[in-house]
C-alpha cells in the first residue's frame, strides 16, 4: 500500500486518537463511578440529578453532544471563571473539547454499568468491614470498588471500543486525529479508498489490542471466581 | 462475672408501621454466653444487630464496657451513632458473626481475616498473617488460607469468618444465626468453634435455633417473642420448666424437631 508519504501523519493521528480514548475514558470511569454513587446512595437532588444526566445523554446523538460541548463548553467555562474573578479568556483546545465531550458522553453510559455493578454487591460485604471497625472510605475503597471493577470489566470494555470508534467523531471540531488526517490525506492524494482502508486497519489493530487487554484484565481479576475455565 | 460487657436499654424498633423491638432491656456480663431463641420475626437477629448499630434502632441506649454509645437521631428519626471515631473503635471490639458469612469474595481467607487488623488496628503485615494462621489453625483452616470463599463449603466459610472476627480480639462476639445457612451435616463443625469459644470464657451473645446447642453451652437463654423478652433465666429453667405459655408452645414444637433433646 502506498501512502504517499503521508504515513507520518497517520502514525501522528493514531497517536492522537489513542491519547484521546485513553484521557476520555479515565474521565468517563470517574464520572460514572461519580453518578452511579449519587444515583445508588446519594441524597435526593443529587439522584436526579445522575437520572437527568443519564437519560439526556443516552437520548442524544454523539456527534451531536461533540457540537454542543464544542461550542457550549468554553463559554461556560469563561462564565464560571469569570464570577471567580478570572478575566483572561480561556481557549478550549480542540482535544480538550472532544475529552469533555467524549467523557460526557460515556459518562453516562458508565455510570448505569457501575450502577448495575454496585447493586450486585450485597450489603453484607459492606456491613462485615462496618462490624469490624472499618471506616466508609475504607469499605468502599477495599470491599467495594475491587469488586465493582471486576464486575463492570466485561461492560466497560465494550464502551471502550464504542469509545474507541466515536473518537473519530472528533475530527468535525477540528482535532488531528487518525479520522482528520486521513481525510487530508485523501484530499492531496485523491485516492480516498486507500486511505479509508489504511485507516481501517489502524482502528482494528487498535481496537484488537484493546480487545486482548481486556481479556487480559478479565483473567487477572477474576481470580476468586468460580468460572468455566476454573 | 460481674462486669457489664454489653447493656441494652429500651431498645425499641420499627420497620414503617410493623414495630419489630418494643422495649428491650438486656445485660450481658463479662464471660457470660446468652442465648437469644424465639420464632421467625420475634425480633431476636435485629435485637442483635441493633446492638453494634448496624440497625439503627428508634429509641434506646447501649453500653459497651459501661461506655455508652453517644447517639443522634437521624432525620428518619432513627438513632445513629453520633461520632464516627467512638462507633468504629465499638465496632472494633464487639465481633460479629453473619448467617451469610459475608466473606470477602475478591480476598483469599487469609486476606479476609487479616484486613481489618491492618486496616483498623495498625498492626504490620507480618504480625497480622502470624495471628491470622494461628487463628486459621485454631478453627481448622489451616490448610486453607489461600483459598478463596466460592471455593469452601458454607461450613469452611463461616469458620473462616469466625477467625476473621476474632482476629479483632474482640470483647463480645455477636452470633447471627450462624448455622442457619449451612447444610445439616456442616452445623457440627461450626457449633464446634463456638462451643471452644463458650469454653475460653468469652462473652458471647447467640440467636440460634440450634436448641440443643443453646441448653448446652449457654448461661443463660433469652426467649423472644413479638418484640419483647417473654422469658429468660438458665437453660435449665428455660428448658425445664417454662414459665411463660408462649415460651412453652415455642419449645414444645422446636424441641420435637431438634433430636436427641432430652428435657431434664
Amino acid at each position: 500500500m502506498d501512502l504517499q508519504g503521508f504515513g507520518a501523519q497517520l502514525a501522528a493521528g493514531t497517536w492522537v486518537t489513542v491519547q484521546l480514548a485513553i484521557v476520555s475514558m479515565a474521565c468517563a470511569v470517574i464520572l460514572g463511578l461519580l453518578g452511579a454513587s449519587a444515583k445508588a446512595a446519594g441524597p435526593a437532588p443529587l439522584r436526579a440529578l445522575g437520572t437527568l444526566y443519564t437519560g439526556t445523554v443516552r437520548g442524544l446523538p454523539e456527534l451531536l453532544v461533540i457540537l454542543l460541548v464544542y461550542f457550549g463548553a468554553a463559554n461556560a467555562i469563561n462564565a464560571v471563571a469569570s464570577t471567580l474573578g478570572y478575566t483572561e479568556y480561556i481557549a478550549l483546545s480542540p482535544f480538550m473539547a472532544g475529552v469533555i465531550a467524549l467523557a460526557f458522553n460515556y459518562g453516562a453510559y458508565m455510570t448505569e454499568v457501575f450502577r448495575g455493578a454496585l447493586a450486585t454487591i450485597p450489603a453484607g460485604h459492606r456491613e462485615a468491614g462496618q462490624a469490624l471497625g472499618m471506616g466508609r472510605a475504607r469499605i468502599f475503597r477495599r470491599i467495594v470498588l475491587p469488586q465493582v471493577w471486576r464486575v463492570a470489566l466485561p461492560a466497560s470494555g465494550n464502551i471502550f471500543l464504542s469509545l474507541i470508534k466515536d473518537t473519530a467523531l472528533v475530527s468535525v471540531i477540528g482535532l488531528e486525529d487518525l479520522m482528520r488526517e486521513t481525510s487530508v490525506a485523501v484530499g492531496y492524494s485523491k485516492e480516498p479508498f486507500t486511505f479509508y482502508v489504511a485507516a481501517a486497519f489502524i482502528y482494528l489493530g487498535l481496537t484488537a489490542l484493546t480487545t486482548l487487554a481486556i481479556h487480559g484484565l478479565e483473567r487477572r481479576t477474576t481470580h476468586g471466581m468460580r468460572t468455566l475455565s476454573g | 462475672m460481674e462486669e457489664t460487657a454489653i447493656e441494652l436499654r429500651g431498645i425499641h424498633k420499627r420497620f414503617g408501621d410493623l414495630e419489630v423491638i418494643k422495649g428491650i432491656d438486656l445485660t450481658a456480663r463479662r464471660g457470660e454466653v446468652v442465648a437469644l431463641i424465639g420464632a421467625s420475626g420475634s425480633g431476636k437477629s435485629t435485637l442483635l444487630r441493633c446492638v453494634n448499630l448496624l440497625e439503627r434502632p428508634d429509641a434506646g441506649q447501649i453500653l459497651f464496657n459501661g461506655e455508652s454509645i453517644d447517639l443522634r437521631a437521624g432525620r428518619d428519626g432513627t438513632l445513629r451513632p453520633a461520632h464516627h471515631d467512638q462507633i468504629t473503635r465499638v465496632r472494633a471490639g464487639i465481633g460479629f458473626v453473619f448467617q451469610n458469612f459475608n466473606l470477602w469474595p475478591h480476598m483469599n481467607v487469609l486476606e479476609n481475616v487479616i484486613e481489618a487488623p491492618i486496616h483498623v488496628s495498625g498492626l504490620s503485615r507480618r504480625q497480622a498473617v502470624a495471628e491470622a494462621e494461628h487463628l486459621l489453625e485454631k478453627v481448622g483452616l489451616g490448610d486453607k488460607k489461600n483459598a478463596y470463599p466460592a471455593f469452601l463449603s458454607g461450613g469452611q466459610q463461616q469458620r473462616a469468618a469466625i477467625a476473621r472476627t476474632l482476629a479483632m480480639k474482640p470483647a463480645v462476639i455477636l452470633f447471627d444465626e450462624p448455622t442457619s445457612a449451612l447444610d445439616p451435616e456442616l452445623v457440627g463443625e461450626v457449633l464446634g468453634v463456638i462451643r471452644q469459644l463458650a469454653e475460653e470464657g468469652r462473652t458471647l451473645l447467640i440467636v440460634t435455633h440450634e436448641m440443643r446447642f443453646a441448653r448446652d453451652v449457654a448461661h443463660r437463654v433469652v426467649f423472644l417473642d413479638a418484640g419483647r423478652i417473654e422469658e429468660q433465666g438458665p437453660p435449665s429453667e428455660v428448658f425445664g420448666r417454662p414459665r411463660s405459655e408462649r415460651c412453652r408452645a415455642f419449645l414444645a414444637t422446636h424441641l420435637s424437631e431438634d433430636e436427641g433433646v432430652t428435657l431434664s
